[in-house]
């Protein structure tokens, strides 16, 4: 029972920063442009710049 | 006229003028010594122009980056102030082939909606969260957990569940609130009860240490119920900010001239009485009034439902929304404020949406039996088990179960799951329901009133007769109508390029307003216009065409025929409607030939001719009256009362600003089928959402009698509440199901869509 005591916390833990990580998503506009961001994956532009 | 810069598809178009102090207003601040401006880019709808527009525009100087919103068709743009001016940035963007206009999310109220949106998903995680880690710990306490584990499982529920329906939950308290304080019961009131309930006697079992909580039961709700808000929102918002966008697109200013002669533009909404406005060819009018300089011929479509262009000189009276063809001209200003023509119209919608009873959408009506059917089984639940000597205690754990069981947990997600996939469904064929309600209605109207001109037809004319004309003479009078606006003049192009001939050049073309054509051809003249025009006598029978004489030389001249032509699928439609058993009406203001000419074409009964507005208005006033549920399918402005007054309506893309405004649902693309599509599918939603409803209702009928007889655990609750939820959801998906009919060629052709109606507001 000893182990309720430190995984309790890290379940919370792992889950409040899935929660944190997605708010911040939402916030940073990340859901604005669904259809460009599926597009956005197959462009070339990531070569370096001459 | 300046020169145009810019094409598309080898047409030119005169990219957008940023004028003004009015200029301002769209630009943002986005650090120091940097600005944000938004574009509008229709034609920026496949993924190569976001890739083309994000490289090239940051390669001009002063421009800090580009990001293309391909959903939205917008680009939002940062620059270095005073670098480069946003005009540079507009002139560019139409070199490289797109029609930008600057975009004010303010003013279309899309941030509204957002924010809405974002304050729904956010609770939508919160709920998710805490359901979550809630369940864990309900997980352990059910497989065994006692004493002080089970305790403490509890307390630590506790902590997670009532920050977290304090936070989730306040969309569904504030609706109640509202409601109760209007005397009125909706959905969100047994919702608020039940959840509400279930935290405070779950605190107070864990306070005095008791077995059952009901923690999960009241977070696991709010994430189910919060999905189906969101879901609801989803579908408003989509179709919200597509119409959003064609409004913002013509939302447009005029060229006043000042008493000094100079011109400044100025958006529509600052024009006022007794100003001078300037319009050029291929302009609507952005205000009442009287022509002061110029003779034009006008397109009165819109307002009128008149197909043939009208002759206007000195002294006619013009009025806002019709569209100048043949010259430039001079207007001043007449009405402004209670006086035009619209808002006389204006008026007479918003009487006929009083008139209209509130539609009350079919879960708020079930809500309205629901609640007191649960609160007086939880009452008689609660003296049921005091009679029977139970104790307080006992009594009042067993009559909370109740309220529990019976939160409209499936209720709630049963009509907006069936809608968002019937809307999406229509979505991908072309068809934006603005709510749901509207969907709801659509399937339950009788009778379809179609409008003629822009509605049933394309509101182009095109050459019917004669079909075996000249190559010569057809490439000839294409070449001199290439120097017009007017639609028969662009229809002989439209036709000459369709049989694959290239215009001939005409020489030395003057317009003469109100007349005709005229030009050289090798030191012939030639002529294009009225009968009397080219000399010839007005022909003694209308048959309901329009026509042009074109006359080379002193030839006998020869007379084009042309028919406003239908929409693909016109006649199609009509047909399916009558074989769903709808009545199906045609009301139109053009001239008894060409309407009854269009009703025999499309096999339609009832057609009623130059009707009025007003006229409009009473009919389909006289029809809801009779008891019929009228679905209205209009486009012009002369349109909007009738529209506003149907049980429902739809209006096509192309419509006027007011006519897409009234209307309930608009329709992207060219055919016509779109509507009977529509009414089939919500015909469909609408049988799946009470098969739904049955299936809720259902479960309570199983789970009532034993959470009255006390037999409810959590771990029960818990179950029947997810499995209910999730059948309702599986069952909704079944409307997606089957063929999705694509609205001809998606995407691009709306895209067409909209460049032609910038082009004309260009």
């Amino acid at each position: 029972m000893t182990g309720l005591l430190y995984l309790i916390p890290v379940a919370l833990f792992l889950g409040g920063l899935g929660l944190a990580a997605f708010i911040w998503s939402l916030k940073a506009g990340q859901y604005d442009d669904l259809e460009g961001a599926s597009w956005r994956i197959l462009q070339d532009d990531d070569e370096p710049k001459p | 006229m300046t020169l145009p810069c810019c094409t598309i598809d080898g047409e030119y178009f005169q990219p957008f003028k940023l004028e003004g102090e009015d200029a301002d207003r769209w630009i943002s601040s986005a650090g120091p010594g940097l600005k944000r401006i938004e574009f509008l880019v229709p034609q920026a709808n496949r993924p190569e122009a976001m890739a083309q527009i994000e490289t090239d525009l940051p390669a001009l100087d002063g421009v800090d980056s580009a990001r293309v919103n391909l959903t939205g068709r917008r680009v939002a743009v940062i620059y270095r102030e005073g670098e480069i001016e946003p005009q540079a940035l507009i002139d560019r963007l139409g070199v490289l082939g797109y029609m930008a206009r600057p975009f004010d999310p303010r003013e279309t109220g899309l941030t509204k909606d957002d924010r809405e949106g974002g304050r729904l998903l956010r609770a939508l995680a919160v709920a998710g969260f805490a359901a979550s880690n809630v369940m864990l710990l309900s997980v352990s306490v059910w497989s065994g957990a006692e004493d002080a584990t089970r305790d403490l499982f509890h307390w630590l529920s506790a902590m997670i569940a009532l920050p977290a329906v304090a936070y989730a939950g306040r969309p569904f308290f504030y609706s109640a609130v509202n409601a109760l304080r209007l005397g009125r019961v909706n959905m969100d009131v047994p919702i608020s009860l039940g959840v509400l309930l279930a935290s405070l006697m779950s605190l107070f079992q864990t306070i005095n240490g008791e077995e059952h909580a009901y923690f999960d039961a009241s977070v696991t709700l709010l994430f189910f119920l919060l999905a189906g808000r969101y879901l609801d929102h989803l579908m408003r918002a989509r179709a919200r900010s597509a119409i959003a966008q064609l409004v913002s697109l013509s939302s447009e200013g005029a060229t006043v001239i000042a008493a000094d002669g100079s011109r400044r533009y100025v958006p529509a909404r600052e024009i006022k009485a007794g100003m001078t406005v300037a319009v050029a060819a291929g302009d609507r009018l952005p205000a009442d009034g009287l022509v002061s300089e110029g003779i034009s011929d006008m397109d009165r479509s819109l307002l009128t439902g008149e197909s043939a262009p009208e002759a206007v000189r000195p002294g006619s009276a013009v009025h806002a929304g019709e569209l100048n063809l043949t010259a430039p001209i001079t207007v001043e200003v007449m009405a402004a404020g209670n006086d035009t023509f619209l808002s006389e119209l204006v008026r007479l919608m918003s009487a006929a949406e009083q008139g209209q009873s509130r539609y009350i959408q079919i879960a708020d009506r079930l809500a309205r039996f629901y609640s007191p059917a649960v609160h007086t089984l939880a009452a008689a639940t609660l003296t049921g088990w005091l009679v029977l000597g139970m104790g307080w205690h006992a009594s009042i754990m067993a009559a909370v179960a109740v309220l529990i069981i019976t939160c409209p947990c499936a209720l709630g997600l049963a009509v907006p799951a069936v809608q968002v996939v019937a809307s999406g469904r229509l979505f991908r064929s072309g068809v934006m329901i603005k709510d749901g309600a509207a969907l709801e209605k659509l399937s339950g109207v009788d009778t379809v009133i179609f409008d003629k001109t822009g509605t049933l037809t394309k509101g182009e004319p095109q050459l019917v007769s004669p079909l075996m004309v000249s190559t010569e003479t057809l490439t000839l009078a294409a070449g001199l109508a290439r120097a017009s606006k007017h639609p028969l003049s662009q229809a002989l192009v439209r036709e000459a390029a369709k049989r694959g001939l290239t215009p001939l050049t005409v020489t030395d073309i003057a317009e003469h307003p109100g007349l005709g054509l005229s030009g050289l051809y090798q030191g012939e003249k030639l002529r294009l216009g009225s009968r009397a025009w080219c000399g010839l006598e007005e022909s003694p029978e209308d048959k309901g065409l329009l026509e042009f004489a074109f006359r080379r030389g002193a030839n006998t001249p020869a007379v084009f025929q042309f028919e406003d032509a239908l929409r693909p699928e016109a006649a199609e439609t009509v047909a399916r409607l009558k074989q769903m058993g709808l009545a199906v009406h045609l009301l139109s203001g053009d001239r008894e030939a060409a309407v009854s000419r269009v009703a025999a074409a499309v096999a339609i009964d009832t057609a009623v001719s130059r009707a009025s507005p007003q006229a409009k208005l009473a009919y389909v006033d006289a029809l809801s009256k009779a008891g019929k549920k009228v679905l209205m399918v209009g486009d012009g402005i002369n349109d909007a009362p009738a529209l506003a007054a149907g049980y429902t309506s739809m209006a096509p893309s192309s419509a006027s600003d007011i006519g897409r405004t009234a209307a309930e649902t608009v329709w992207m693309g060219e055919s016509a089928a779109a509507v009977a599509e529509a009414v089939k599918v919500a015909r469909r939603t609408q049988r799946i959402a009470k098969e739904n409803f049955a299936l809720a209702v259902g479960y309570n009928v199983l789970a009532v009698p034993l959470a009255m007889a006390g037999l409810v655990s959590p771990l029960v609750a818990a179950i029947a509440m997810s499995t209910s939820s999730i059948i309702v959801i599986a069952n909704a998906l079944r409307v997606g199901l089957g063929e999705a009919p694509r609205a001809t060629a998606p995407g691009a052709k709306s895209g067409e869509a909209d460049t032609a109606r910038l082009r004309r507001a260009a």
